[in-house]
């Protein structure tokens, strides 16, 4: 037994971890009787990857196993992390479709959320690339899973959290790019309804993303930068990139050595954007060419920089309201957060666009998401956006959560009740539970 | 030195994996050696297709003696580095009640590695170059009676490692000896072990390339360790014996 926890360090849990290493080893344990769940790098901010009797470390099954390169197709055991893949493939000119904001997410990780980039709004999540999964279930067996075997599990699986069994292998489509850098656009943003406005009018960019000063009330509430991207084609790069397309400038990684104050993290970042946004609103819109890490990967050169809100942890609240509702549910968010002023907060504003799925956290609307230190105060004010979530026809993001009421979460997510009954129907229910799942009665 | 094959016997582990995508990320091409073989071809694609290099799969014991001139034969090429990463820990309560049991962990750590390296060394001599590396353990630099017949038989290999390259000296074949403490493997999995004395298999790999580069004789990995040891190794019998370590 160990103390487990997520990407917040909160909350942590008294859970037994098993490192299974052989094919025979991660049977056992899928059939060991008790309830279990896959855990990958343990990403997600809260509970998802925690099973107090038996949590499955799955990072030994990381192998590529095969790739063609007429359709950009990586078969890979499902613990290979992300930036591995950007590592290998990268130099002969492929990246991920969808891309989360760190690289160190396993494979299975990302299916289990079905996690989505700054593309969605025009590429869709994940799961949209991955053409099979091999599925380990609580007989023992492996069962492929496909838009056309086992197509009801295939779906059950893609954002299912690993409430439907262990994703062992997979089959993800690639890419192909041509350099490593990403052109971006930079446009500054009044207030919030002038964000939205440009995100709208982006629906074509590639990449799109807003940060948002929360500070702000009256008039400029929502004022942001929003920032947009295409890949770059060799042509596009300077002369002395143009040789050496897909080359990374080095950057230094570094550990987070100490645990500051959080509110020098929030301060620190409030004050660079407040610069860049006066700088930025005084040229008019930026262009810049960023290489792909920094572009996709920021907080990623960092390690460690989770540690930075101490002890307690912290927890990210994010949630996506519908389009027709977004304007005034983003408006109602801003509002309680300013109110709150617990300290500077910086929000990242993204667009998504439409998806069916059994229990996927996406659809048509806007996204916003913010960390916040736990304190009673935090806790209590993310109720509060629970609550404004709730009565604009929004939900709230599993991977992100570690503290939503069961009876919030079954009000904003009428997909609930029916994924249950699948999983009661399936067997899944008495085999695969999450601390998350058990909190939430999923 | 890239594009030249590294040999890994005992290929199955998290230390020799570690290893085998070290010397694969610098362009040398692989070769696998371990009992049941097959079951490491995701390895062998992975290796292959992350690094972009040769690897291929041979079926090794290395207590069965008299395979061993058979399968050095049957490389693709005689191995450019030789690394046996080979060892049994045993239970010591069963290696001290059952006597069998005691000597299959001496001939998985002694016997064995220290028989299928001569030959490499031999066969390397002939050549006229190569690198053997030998993973002991700082458990065979003082028994301890804790584990005193995986210990023993550790420092068996380590006497064997230094005479062979005592006698290979003044000749164009290396040998390194890697000492190392506590790595997070299969072989420690579920033992409490003190974090800050343990390396990451990554560790180990990474400080045995480091060595077979510097053509180094010995190395610890942790420096820590070189330091327990000598701490360890000098305490007086009369004292020792009384330890509990
Ligand atoms: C800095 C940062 C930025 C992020 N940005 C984004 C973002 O932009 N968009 C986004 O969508 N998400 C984002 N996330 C969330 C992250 O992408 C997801 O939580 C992802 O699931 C983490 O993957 P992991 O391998 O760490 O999985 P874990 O955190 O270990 O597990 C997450 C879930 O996946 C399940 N799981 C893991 N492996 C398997 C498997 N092999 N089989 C079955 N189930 C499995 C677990 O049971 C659990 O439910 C971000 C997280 C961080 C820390
Ligand atoms: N982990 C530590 O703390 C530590 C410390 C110091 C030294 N070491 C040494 O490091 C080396 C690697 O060990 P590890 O920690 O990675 O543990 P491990 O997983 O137990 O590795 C031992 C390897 O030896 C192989 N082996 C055993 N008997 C064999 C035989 N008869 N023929 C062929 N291969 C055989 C095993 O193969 P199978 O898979 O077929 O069983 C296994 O792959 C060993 O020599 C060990 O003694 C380890």
């Amino acid at each position: 037994m160990s103390a487990l926890s997520g990407w917040g360090q909160y909350p942590r849990v008294q859970a037994h971890l098993a490192q299974p290493r052989s094919p025979e080893a991660l049977r056992a344990l899928a059939q060991s009787g008790g309830t279990a769940i896959a855990r990958g790098n343990g990403r997600a901010y809260g509970d998802s990857a925690i099973n107090s009797a038996c949590t499955i470390d799955l990072r030994a099954f990381n192998r590529m196993l095969q790739f063609c390169p007429d359709t950009g197709q990586l078969v890979a055991e499902a613990g290979v992390v992300l930036g591995d893949v950007i590592a290998t493939f990268l130099p002969r000119g492929w990246f991920p479709y969808v891309t989360p904001g760190t690289k160190f997410v396993t494979l299975g990780g990302a299916v289990a959320a079905d996690v989505h980039g700054k593309n969605h709004h025009k590429e869709g999540g994940f799961g949209a690339y991955v053409d099979w999964l091999d599925l380990l279930d609580h007989n023992g067996q492996v069962l492929r899973c496909s838009r056309s075997e086992n197509p009801q599990l295939f779906q059950h699986t893609l954002g299912g959290m690993g409430l439907t069994g262990i994703i062992w292998r997979l089959a993800l489509r690639l890419r192909p790019v041509s350099s490593g850098w990403i052109k971006q656009t930079r446009h500054v943003a009044r207030d919030i309804s002038h964000a939205m406005a440009l995100f709208e009018q982006a629906q074509d960019a590639t990449y799109s993303v807003a940060w948002i000063d929360c500070l702000q009330r009256g008039p400029a509430m929502g004022r942001a930068l929003v920032m947009l991207g295409e890949h770059a084609a060799p042509a596009e790069l300077p002369a002395h990139l143009r040789a050496t397309p897909f080359a990374l400038p080095k950057r230094r990684q570094f550990h987070m050595p100490i645990t500051p104050p959080s509110w020098l993290l929030n301060t620190a970042t409030v004050r660079a954007f407040n610069a860049l946004y006066y700088w930025q609103g005084a040229r008019g819109a930026g262009r810049a060419l960023v290489d792909w890490d920094s572009y996709f990967y920021p907080l990623d050169a960092i390690l460690g920089w989770n540690k930075i809100y101490g002890r307690r942890g912290f927890a990210q609240f994010q949630c996506v309201i519908p389009l027709a509702q977004a304007e005034a549910g983003l408006r109602a968010l801003l509002a309680a957060i300013a109110a709150a002023g617990a300290g500077s907060f910086l929000a990242v504003l993204k667009r998504l666009g439409a998806q069916d799925s059994p229990l996927s956290f996406p659809m048509a609307g806007y996204t916003l998401a913010l960390d916040f230190p736990v304190t009673a105060k935090t806790l209590a004010l993310m109720q509060q956006l629970d609550a404004i979530t709730c009565h604009h026809g929004g939900r709230i993001y599993l991977a992100k959560d570690s503290r939503m009421a069961r009876d919030m979460f079954h009000q904003t997510e009428p997909r609930a009740a029916p994924f249950a009954q699948y999983r009661q129907a399936t067997g899944a229910a008495g085999a695969w539970a999450s601390a998350q799942s058990e909190r939430l009665g999923l | 030195m890239s594009g030249s094959a590294v040999l890994i016997l005992g290929a199955g582990s998290d230390m020799a994996r570690a290893l085998a995508h070290k010397y694969a990320s610098a362009g040398h091409d692989i070769q696998l050696a371990a009992r049941q073989v097959q079951r490491l071809a995701p390895d062998q694609a992975d290796i292959a297709l992350r690094h972009g290099v040769t690897v291929s799969l041979h079926e090794f014991d290395v207590l069965d003696l008299g395979a061993h001139p058979g399968f050095v034969q049957g490389l693709p090429s005689l191995p450019d580095i030789a690394i046996c990463a080979v060892g049994l820990m045993g239970q010591q309560s069963e290696s001290q009640t059952d006597m069998q049991k005691a000597a299959l962990v001496m001939r998985s750590n002694f016997e064995g590695p220290a028989c299928i390296l001569g030959l490499l060394a031999n066969a390397f001599e002939q050549r006229g170059h190569g690198v053997l590396v030998g993973i002991a353990s700082v458990a065979g630099l003082r028994g301890r009676g804790s584990n005193y017949v995986y210990g023993a038989s550790k420092a068996g290999f380590v006497a064997f490692l230094s005479g062979l390259r005592n006698r290979l000296a003044r000749g164009p074949v290396h040998v390194l000896t890697v000492l190392p403490g506590f790595v997070n493997t299969k072989m420690t999995e579920g033992m409490a072990l003190p974090q800050r004395l343990v390396a990451q298999p990554s560790d180990v790999a990474k400080a045995v390339f480091a060595a077979t580069q510097k053509r180094r004789e010995v190395i610890y990995v942790k420096p820590v360790w070189r330091l327990i040891m000598a701490i360890i190794c000098a305490l007086p019998e009369r004292v020792f014996k009384k330890t509990n370590l």
